[in-house]
């Protein structure tokens, strides 16, 4: 097989799978959409996803080998967390806390602060 | 429309361009495909972390029943994204299919948290749009990493955070609207849970299964109650 062949190839397969992955509940599950534990999930899934995305995330942007393990992270979460319960502007919250995890991986601070 | 769509979008615009450039940088830096290719996977597999898992299946020249199984398994999550918008997504029409296609994790949680009126069609078209919006900074910030390649200037480090502030910032809001905590402190424990016991590419969906099978549970034992009041009143 040619390079561009298995590549045209490849992006096909690829994209088939992932496609498969977002289609198949409305394949199987459609006709089922009045059930009421279809329901059940419709209504409380969201937040448990959100909540463990934002857990998993929150986890993984964390610095754990720095000297308070995992700082920078749950500042700039408190903050996004502390900001939305205030003022509860999605934008101005996402931003407070992306600047401010931006500003603290980008200075090192920190890192900084315990050698000195 | 579009004005209120790129609003609330904006978090997503702010992710993706700095996801989509690393996946670009990564595919022309490690592989030796043409650069195009990076920004053609962006618009036909539009997926993240699916996309850079491809990058690694490319360069080791992956067969092709290994790349479809691991590509599934990654994004097995979305199973369980589909369950919970059978009923929003039933009268979309033609636009269902694109809306299917476009279900990430954060186009996903724009369409579960946002406020909604009765109109439903009209709110099908903002849900149109929001998926379209998303896939075009995607598919932005592929063609971008994938042109710049090496020679990216701006220091953008740590500005993908605008995508775990966005998953924050819902948690809260679908909080209010829900007004009960049980289904947002059952996620943040399943997640504990799958990140003590399995590794980083296996997590997320490990945390869905759970957390679902703990919504199975709590649906059997309300039904259950009521069952047993309902027998009561007899």
């Amino acid at each position: 097989m040619s390079d561009t062949s298995y590549l045209v190839a490849f992006i096909a397969v690829a994209a088939a799978a992932t496609f498969a992955t977002r289609i198949i509940p409305f394949l199987f599950f459609e006709r089922h959409t009045e059930h009421p534990l279809v329901k059940h999930l419709g209504r409380f899934l969201p937040a448990a996803v959100m909540a463990l995305l934002a857990t998993v995330f929150l986890q993984r942007s964390g610095n754990w080998a720095a000297v308070v393990p995992g700082l920078d992270a749950i500042l700039a979460g408190a903050l996004v967390v502390g900001i939305h319960l205030w003022r509860r502007n999605a934008l101005l919250s996402i931003a407070a806390g992306t600047a401010a995890y931006m500003l603290i991986s980008q200075t090192g601070v920190f890192e900084v602060a315990l050698v000195s | 429309m579009n004005a209120l769509v790129f609003r609330l979008t904006l978090p997503i615009l702010f992710g993706y361009l700095p996801l989509g450039m690393a996946f670009g940088v990564l595919f022309t830096t490690q592989l030796d495909y043409a650069w195009w290719a990076a920004p053609l996977m962006g618009v036909v597999i539009y997926a993240g972390a699916g996309q850079i898992l491809a990058v690694s299946l490319l360069a080791a020249s992956a067969g092709l029943l290994e790349v479809f199984i691991a590509m599934f398994v990654l994004n097995a999550r979305h199973l369980f994204y589909g369950l919970s918008l059978l009923g929003q997504f039933r009268r979309a029409g033609w636009k269902k299919l694109y809306l299917i296609f476009g279900l990430t994790d954060e186009t996903y949680s724009l369409l579960t948290s946002r406020t909604r009126s009765q109109d439903t069609l009209h709110e099908l078209d903002v849900d149109f749009r929001i998926t379209a919006f998303n896939q075009v900074y995607w598919v932005i910030g592929c063609t971008l990493g994938a042109l710049l390649g090496r020679n990216v200037a701006f220091d953008s480090t740590g500005i993908e955070f605008a995508l775990v502030a966005l998953f924050i910032v819902l948690t809260i809001e679908q909080l209010k609207a829900l007004g009960d905590a049980f289904p947002v402190w059952a996620g943040a424990a399943a997640a504990g849970v799958a990140m003590i016991f399995l590794p980083p590419a296996h997590q997320l969906i490990g945390a869905i299964a759970i957390v679902t099978a703990v919504l199975l549970l709590q649906y059997r034992s309300l039904r259950a109650k009521s069952n047993a009041e309902g027998r009561s009143h007899v």
